[in-house]
């Protein structure tokens, strides 16, 4: 048999009809179902009078919309309120579990997937959020999906798909102190552009990813559609499968060691083809910041805002006249100069408890900038919960942060966590498009440790310059 | 959904690239909840001022181009969020075909749900098509052809997946022939993953 990729394996075992035009149909396993992508495709079962093929494989959840601050009160907009009553509503009458707003296991689909065990190696799992490609750092294939896929996949437990091709991203050496995934991921998504995985599953490699913890793969397969992969993924190994273990929704007992025998085989044959390589020299990585409005528009934190002297082509230099005009940045300016009005510490990308106790490092027993307004949001009350036993919230607090209840806060402008007009910020989430943050909103992604040095300083540093002690 | 085989329309020419699907859809009106009447909030922030008037140097608000049914986009067109209000809005903005060199893989798919046909053409083709965008030529679409053509002579054929084809051409939907056509090799699937995953079947 031809060698196999991970990404093969996972599609193959998963195909229910191969179609003569290339296409197949492929079974969904594990359906996340959030407040935003979910109405209208509730509402469309209703319209063409379907059920749901098999409740039990979906778990909802309230996450884009809802608020950061003291959950007793009632949600002030209107339509949020309306959107996340709608979820309530259509889980009700379909029979799908959905964690309430304040119950612990709430937070954003993303980390709580994995941390109650619905994400497993060797599921299909979608989502209609494209930052479904996180559960790929399980070996799970994850991937995002529209609101019709979602009706979809709630009617039938399928979806037609075109197979992709795979790319491997190899990653050599191991990361220097300070240097995350984060900068990882940033990295690539510099090296290869923002549609530079188009139509490929990534799958990253190396003998450096058996050190890293979930937390640090999730951040990894979380960008990879901002490089224009659906999927990313990291063979499940004895770290995934220590994190899985005891997990409220993980299989136990006899179906746990059933599970773990499959489970061990998830992984590309050796000599298994992929159309694309790329390699990433981690001893060589710095910590990366985004100056632009894509998350292609990436540098070293040592490096200056491009000139636009420096663009040959035409249409390339007006996107660059526009996005410097947008950021409000003079080209060849140093990236250490650019000061930021406010501090995001969060979102699906970077807001798990191993990025909280990164941030937390370098803030603790020192003073965020007073020109900064600093936010820590836990991705989940799990994560939340944990940091608040290890104390981190005191420490975030007296540094000067607020200390947030879980949600996508500003990672997205559909609650109230969000950018002014003409505001910057120095953010761990995933986008820095136009208004992503709000309207106007000028944000720079980069890892939690970089954040939470920008918070401190005011603007954004290299976060290995920081004065030991503060 | 409302088969799709030819259109005679205008096309608005957008170059730029990396237009991702909070350009086209802004997050904060992700949470209205209905479907239809969407279109108004296409591009908002680029089409609109601060005050909500339309912008008058938006491509999209000059005649012809405000009604155009084609968009000639970008590279990387509709990257980003998964969000599908990106193809309603444009849809019901009245927009049917888009054409750019590559399209983000999620808005590719959502597109087809909506009857919005996308074209990828490679950049080379596409120059001189902006040309006679600009210069307001009526442009041609044959689905059943596979054929783009405009009033100055050009014409070339476009590559689509048959089965998407099919669905557009005659308003069919996947859901429907799925339910229609696979309920027993699903239920076949199915008791042959229970059978050897039983742990992904647990309480059923």
């Amino acid at each position: 048999m031809a060698k196999q990729t991970l990404y093969d394996k996972l599609w193959q075992s998963h195909v229910v009809r191969d179609y003569d035009d290339g296409t197949s149909l492929i079974y969904i396993d594990r359906h996340l179902v959030q407040e935003v992508s979910s109405p209208q495709a509730f509402e469309d079962l209703g319209t063409a009078g379907r059920n749901i093929h098999r409740p039990k494989t979906h778990l909802a959840v309230a996450d884009h919309g809802v608020p950061t601050t003291d959950r007793s009160k009632p949600i002030e907009d209107p339509l949020a309120q309306a959107q996340i009553g709608k979820l309530i509503e259509n889980t009700e009458t379909y029979g799908i579990e959905m964690i309430p707003l304040d119950d612990r296991r709430q937070g954003i689909v993303h980390v709580i997937g994995p941390e109650l065990g619905f994400t497993q190696p060797g599921v299909t799992l979608v989502c209609g959020d494209s930052h479904t490609s996180t559960h790929g750092a399980f070996g799970a294939l994850a991937f995002g999906i529209g609101a019709s896929e979602c009706h979809c996949v709630l009617a039938t437990q399928c979806l037609r798909q075109s197979r992709s091709k795979n790319m491997a991203v190899r990653l050599k050496g191991s990361l220097p102190d300070h240097v995350t995934t984060k900068d990882v991921i940033l990295s690539l998504i510099g090296k290869i552009g923002t549609s530079g995985a188009t139509g490929h599953a990534l799958e990253f490699q190396g003998e450096a990813i058996g050190h890293w913890s979930m937390e640090a793969r999730m951040t990894l397969c979380n960008m990879a559609i901002e490089a224009g992969a659906r999927v990313g993924l990291v063979a499940p190994d004895e770290v995934t499968i220590a994190w899985l273990k005891g997990k409220p929704l993980a299989p136990s007992g006899e179906l746990w060691d059933q599970a773990l025998t499959y489970w061990s085989a998830l992984k590309s044959d050796p000599d298994a083809d992929f159309d694309q390589t790329v390699e990433i020299d981690l001893d060589l990585l710095t910590p990366y910041v985004t100056w632009g409005t894509s998350p292609q528009d990436v540098l070293p934190i040592s490096a200056h805002v491009p000139t636009l002297e420096s663009v040959e082509d035409e249409t390339d230099r007006a996107r660059l006249r526009g996005t410097l005009e947008y950021m409000g940045l003079e080209g060849g300016m140093a990236l250490k100069d650019i000061a930021v009005d406010k501090v995001f510490i969060g979102s699906c990308t970077n807001g798990r408890i191993e990025d909280l106790r990164a941030a937390a490092d370098i803030v603790r027993g020192r003073k965020i900038a007073a020109t900064v307004e600093a936010l820590a949001v836990p991705g989940s009350g799990e994560v939340k919960k944990q940091a608040e036993d290890e104390g981190l919230d005191q420490v975030f607090l007296d540094a000067g942060f607020e200390w947030r209840e879980p949600g996508c806060s500003m990672c997205v402008a559909m609650n109230p966590d969000k950018l002014a007009p003409g505001e910057r910020s120095a953010s761990t989430s995933n986008r820095n498009f136009e208004g992503r943050q709000g309207p106007g909103g000028r944000t720079h992604l980069m890892s939690p440790v970089m954040a939470a040095a920008a918070a401190l300083e005011g603007h954004l540093v290299d976060v290995r310059d920081l004065k030991a002690g503060g | 959904m409302e088969p799709f085989r030819t259109i005679q329309s205008v096309a608005a020419s957008m170059p730029e690239k990396n237009i991702d699907t909070d350009i086209i859809f802004p997050a904060r009106f992700l949470l209205i909840l209905e479907k239809a009447g969407v279109g108004k909030y296409a591009f908002y922030e680029k089409r609109m001022d601060a005050k909500g008037q339309p912008r008058t140097d938006h491509v999209l608000n000059t005649p012809p181009y405000s009604s155009a049914q084609i968009l000639i986009g970008g590279d990387n067109f509709g990257c980003g969020s998964s969000r599908e209000q990106a193809v309603w809005t444009l849809a019901d903005f009245g927009i049917r075909c888009v054409i750019a060199p590559r399209f983000g893989e999620i808005f590719y798919a959502n597109c087809f749900k909506s009857g919005v046909l996308p074209v990828r053409l490679g950049e080379t083709i596409l120059t001189p098509l902006r040309e006679d965008a600009r210069a307001g030529v009526l442009f041609s679409i044959d689905l059943e052809q596979q054929v783009i053509s405009t009033e100055h002579g050009a014409r070339h054929q476009f590559e689509i997946e048959p089965r998407r084809k099919d669905a557009l051409i005659n308003g069919w939907d996947e859901t429907d022939l799925i339910l229609n056509n696979e309920a027993e090799a699903i239920a076949f699937f199915q008791v042959r993953q229970k059978n050897d995953m039983p742990w992904l079947y647990v309480d059923e």
